[in-house]
């Protein structure tokens, strides 16, 4: 997928800068983009080092057990198809909080995980169920509690006060962490497990890469 | 809207107190386990440079080239439609396909319009609220062998729909369009 937008990028924006005849300008781009590339990483390894640094701490001090304990009342509504005390549940809680602290390593190893557990409890075993779709939706609408990379990105770029978005990231994730789970609660019902519809979106999906 | 931008600014040191104080008092080496994990940021940041800077360069290339321009301009329309700002437009495209892209996105934003600008901070928190959807879906599915995704893709995006306009709505709220 990435092969063909950055192939698109490049070759339209050559193209167009000829025709605009700003080709002197797009040559200037080039050197300039991948030298403020390197600007912005070198930016953001303060407030990365900091964050990981921090998330250590929290990760050894067993808070995401707490909070993974905490929230089982809210699992049993949202993954009614997993049996008490089945791994699947405790896999999926310990996902859930390493991206709502932010812990990008951590959370897809566990992520991995909560999903061939899931796997195991699917009757059929190439269609998704209710389940593993609740899960994945709440992993792309999942809320994060402090945002790093952007206040990182915010605070290289120059901005006065960097963390003035974290309150607005919370408004939104949390509407959009609301609007997914009505969905797939709702959508559910429309798309029956057994149901072979929609082949083509799913065969295109699987050779989609990052 | 002050509490948001309130909450905003105790968001981090309540977070170093909680996770400190609790650290200490579960007899954590609260300083060693910080270099620790400290460390493994460099190799976070060292790992994004290599896509940066070729995505960076994708986007100053499609930017200085007028390109970027005449997409603003194309979907224009939408983004009025939609009252998102047109120049967080095209990260809105972005942002569900690649989480690299759409960060080049962001600073390339961040260098013409700055941080502080009314778009800035729209995307900010647009990249804060949204997520890589296509790329999670393949990576999760792809590792059971799932061929039938049911709604799971229908769900999503409608999540990141919601996370737009309720991102546009914040801001216009809390920092005034």
């Amino acid at each position: 997928m990435l092969n063909y937008i950055w192939f698109a990028m490049l070759i339209i924006g050559f193209v167009v800068g000829i025709m605009n005849g700003r080709v002197s300008e797009v040559t200037q781009a080039v050197v300039d983009s991948s030298k403020s590339a390197v600007e912005i990483s070198i930016g953001l390894l303060g407030v990365m080092c900091l964050w990981t640094g921090l998330m250590e701490v929290a990760e050894k001090s067993g808070i995401i057990r707490g909070i993974a304990k905490a929230v089982r009342p809210v699992m049993k509504f949202l993954f009614p198809g997993i049996p008490k005390e089945h791994p699947a549940g405790g896999a999926i809680v310990m996902n859930l909080v390493a991206n709502f602290l932010g812990l990008g390593n951590a959370a897809t190893p566990l992520g991995i995980k909560a999903i061939n557990e899931l796997q195991k409890l699917n009757p059929n075993k190439d269609t998704a169920t209710n389940e593993m779709s609740m899960f994945l939706v709440l992993n792309t609408a999942c809320i994060q509690f402090i945002p790093a990379t952007i206040i990182a990105l915010r605070s290289a770029a120059g901005s006065k006060n960097p963390t003035e978005i974290i309150g607005t990231i919370w408004v939104a994730s949390i509407s959009a962490c609301m609007a997914g789970i009505i969905a797939a609660k709702i959508l559910s019902s429309f798309f029956k497990a057994k149901s072979g519809a929609k082949k083509g979106l799913e065969n295109r999906l699987g050779r989609r890469k990052a | 809207m002050n509490i948001v931008k309130d909450l905003s600014s105790y968001a981090i040191p309540a977070l170093f107190f909680v996770i400190l104080c609790v650290g200490l008092y579960r007899g954590v080496k609260v300083y060693d386990v910080f270099l620790e994990g400290a460390k493994e940021g460099i190799t976070t940041v060292l790992r994004i440079i290599p896509p940066l800077v070729g995505l960076m360069v994708a986007v100053g290339v499609f930017r200085a080239s007028g390109a970027l321009d005449l997409l603003v301009y194309v979907v224009k329309p939408v983004a009025d439609l939609l009252r998102i700002p047109k120049d967080a437009l095209p990260l809105v495209f972005l942002r569900p396909i690649s989480g690299s892209a759409s960060l080049a996105m962001l600073s390339d934003i961040f260098n013409v319009h700055g941080p502080d600008s009314f778009v800035g901070r729209v995307a900010s928190t647009l990249m804060g609220s949204t997520e890589t959807i296509f790329y999670t879906l393949a990576v999760y599915f792809g590792a059971v062998g799932i061929k039938n995704i049911r709604h799971t893709l229908a769900a999503a995006l409608i999540a990141d729909f919601a996370g737009i306009f309720a991102a546009v709505w914040i801001c216009t709220k809390v920092f005034g369009g």
